[in-house]
């Protein structure tokens, strides 16, 4: 129990994430190239309409995006928490494992490989394609780091050998980048770029689920992830079972951030970010509470990228949503590394 | 309460503590000491279940060690060692309620009584009153403290301490000290701590656990005193043992 002061405070933060969520879902939904009116967007949500183009713009087109920017930006961030207090490490993030070259590795043999053995790039095939071969990347990567890492008692080293892994694969990406014809690579540039609104509403219903179940685990691990924050040795004396923790949480990120990776090509920076944005507003190390939090910050930040990505783009500029990602996590983390290091 | 049964310990390769037998109980505050690398910190690992022994046999409670779950032995033994936490907003009462985890349900959830005990806990060690603070921003001194309020909130009959005293001056070295002799007497605890500390090992410890490569000796206090290990260990060029004084001096 924390004091009830730092209790209501928590109620009162998570009411104003949720209503930001809320307000930026809406906002999502009113904001793309063509100009909709909100009375127009609530008829088509709730099938009042009967003009096919609206109908189509905001349930195929600007709710799934919506939905995939939600589920991105809590997958990513809940897997970057699991990924900090494991390995104790604030600079971890959902890719340290090697998650994103394993899946880069997938694409890049799907787009960059296929054509050269003269195999048809129809869109229906690429789109399938890319996303299958993403998947299979970052989950053989992580089936591979957790081979080499089943004998070794030391977190740390784990962390090398997934770094050192992504390296390598980044390496033999590089080679095939080399090869490939130059409209192949542009498909896989186009990936590596990030993008929420490739994502269709048949996808939905494999990406959604996938991301409850990783949730889901991610939930399961709130107990075991609050007790690492000592480390392993203190872990066990406690009575939880590392192996078993470690192997919970090694499949949530896999299939929070596999997936999202998957779907939408490597996001930076918004797992990395989001956990610390909500330990320093909640002011708690707790993950009973910094769970929900760090979910709910990421799917609200990951809106408001999403949201910019398409009011520049009203302008005629297609941004990829990494670049905003990327612009909106960096600085909180150079901010929370500054204020780390003064403190000590 | 622990008993360990002719055990020999390795670290690595090499053998640190061969066929050595002895009976650690409830209500005594037990130094464990020894030079630089003879296996005191293995043997404290080894008596958490944290290594394994590769010859013979620890028994908590009579039963053996490998054989009790660790969701169980988690509610009979407790350690802390040297590594220093460093967790950003953790508050000290968290840290402290962390030890609770054996006792609570999935979702570590706190009950009342848990809170009770994580109080009285805090109040035991001295840090009621630093209970909203961070644990970064703690001094050597009182981070150790809430260490040892961890261990009194998992609630267990033995306390093991890896060096407690290695990062504290002087007077906050007999003050914690104090704390685990008041532990072991008040608390009837099975207290057991390695340091290297002679002066206060053999002012407080009721036994004094002695790794004399390759055996472990453990006698009450006095009786290591008289017996002459630890001359004849901690003698070099430089200094030597005073039984008399029971502390070290240099020699002219």
């Amino acid at each position: 129990m924390q004091t009830s002061k730092a209790h209501i405070t928590h109620i009162v933060l998570f009411a104003i994430l949720a209503v930001a969520l809320g307000a930026l879902a809406i906002c999502g939904l009113l904001t793309g190239t063509t100009e909709l009116p909100l009375g127009d967007v609530w008829d088509a949500l709730i099938g009042r309409t009967t003009d096919v183009g609206t109908q189509t713009i905001v349930l195929k087109m600007r709710m799934p995006k919506v939905l995939v920017a939600i589920a991105a930006g809590a997958a990513l961030s809940a897997s970057g928490l699991q990924m900090q207090t494991l390995f104790r490490n604030p600079l971890a993030g959902p890719y340290v494992l090697g998650i994103n070259s394993g899946a880069s590795l997938g694409v890049a043999l799907f787009t960059l490989a296929m054509p050269m053995l003269g195999v048809g790039t129809a869109s229906w095939f690429m789109s399938f394609g890319i996303t299958g071969m993403a998947w299979i990347g970052s989950a053989a990567i992580l089936m591979l780091v957790m081979w080499l890492s089943r004998k070794i008692k030391n977190i740390n080293t784990i962390l090398i050998i997934g770094m050192m892994l992504g390296s390598a694969i980044s390496a033999i990406v590089g080679i095939l980048q080399y090869m490939g014809t130059e409209e192949s690579l542009k498909a896989f540039i186009v990936w590596t770029m990030g993008s929420l609104g490739t994502v269709t509403t048949e996808q939905l219903y494999i990406l959604i689920p996938v991301v409850i179940v990783g949730m889901m685990l991610a939930i399961v691990a709130i107990k075991p992830l609050d007790v690492l924050l000592l480390g392993e040795s203190y872990a066990r004396t406690m009575g939880i079972n590392i192996k078993l923790t470690r192997l919970v949480i090694f499949l949530s990120t896999t299939l929070l951030a596999g997936t999202i990776t998957a779907f939408c090509g490597p996001i930076g920076f918004i797992g990395l970010a989001m956990p610390h944005l909500a330990r320093m507003t909640f002011r708690t190390a707790s993950h009973r509470v910094l769970m929900p939090a760090t979910m709910l910050w990421g799917a609200v930040s990951m809106l408001l990228c999403s949201l910019m990505c398409d009011i520049v783009a009203r302008s005629g500029v297609m941004l990829p949503v990494n670049t905003i990602t990327s612009l909106l996590g960096v600085p909180i983390i150079i901010y929370v590394v500054i204020r780390n290091r003064n403190r000590q | 309460m622990i008993e360990l049964r002719n055990i020999t310990l390795a670290f690595g390769h090499r053998t640190l503590i061969t066929e050595s037998s002895t009976l650690f109980e409830r209500g005594n505050l037990i130094a464990l000491l020894g030079r630089n690398g003879t296996g005191k910190s293995t043997l404290l690992r080894a008596m958490a279940a944290l290594g394994r022994v590769t010859a013979g046999s620890i028994a908590i409670d009579g039963e053996d060690i490998e054989d009790i779950a660790a969701a169980t032995l988690a509610r009979k033994i407790a350690f802390v060692n040297t590594e220093r936490v460093d967790v950003e907003a953790l508050s000290v009462h968290d840290l402290v309620a962390i030890g609770r985890a054996p006792y609570t349900d999935w979702m570590g959830r706190i009950g009342t009584d848990d809170e009770a005990v994580i109080e009285r806990s805090m109040e035991i060690a001295g840090i009621a009153s630093m209970r909203d603070r961070r644990v970064d921003t703690l001094s050597d001194g009182e981070c150790q403290r809430v260490m040892i309020a961890r261990a009194l909130a998992q609630d267990t009959p033995a306390i093991l301490l890896d060096e407690p005293t290695s990062f504290l001056d002087l007077p906050n070295r007999y003050e914690l000290c104090t704390l685990l002799r008041r532990l072991a007497h008040e608390e009837h605890k099975c207290v057991i701590f390695s340091t290297h500390e002679l002066d206060i090992a053999l002012s407080l410890a009721d036994s004094i656990a002695l790794v004399d490569t390759p055996h472990l000796k453990h006698m009450p206090t006095q009786s290591m005193v008289q017996s002459g290990n630890i001359e004849r260990l901690f003698d070099s060029e430089h200094v030597t043992f005073d039984a008399a004084t029971g502390s070290i001096r240099l020699k002219r």
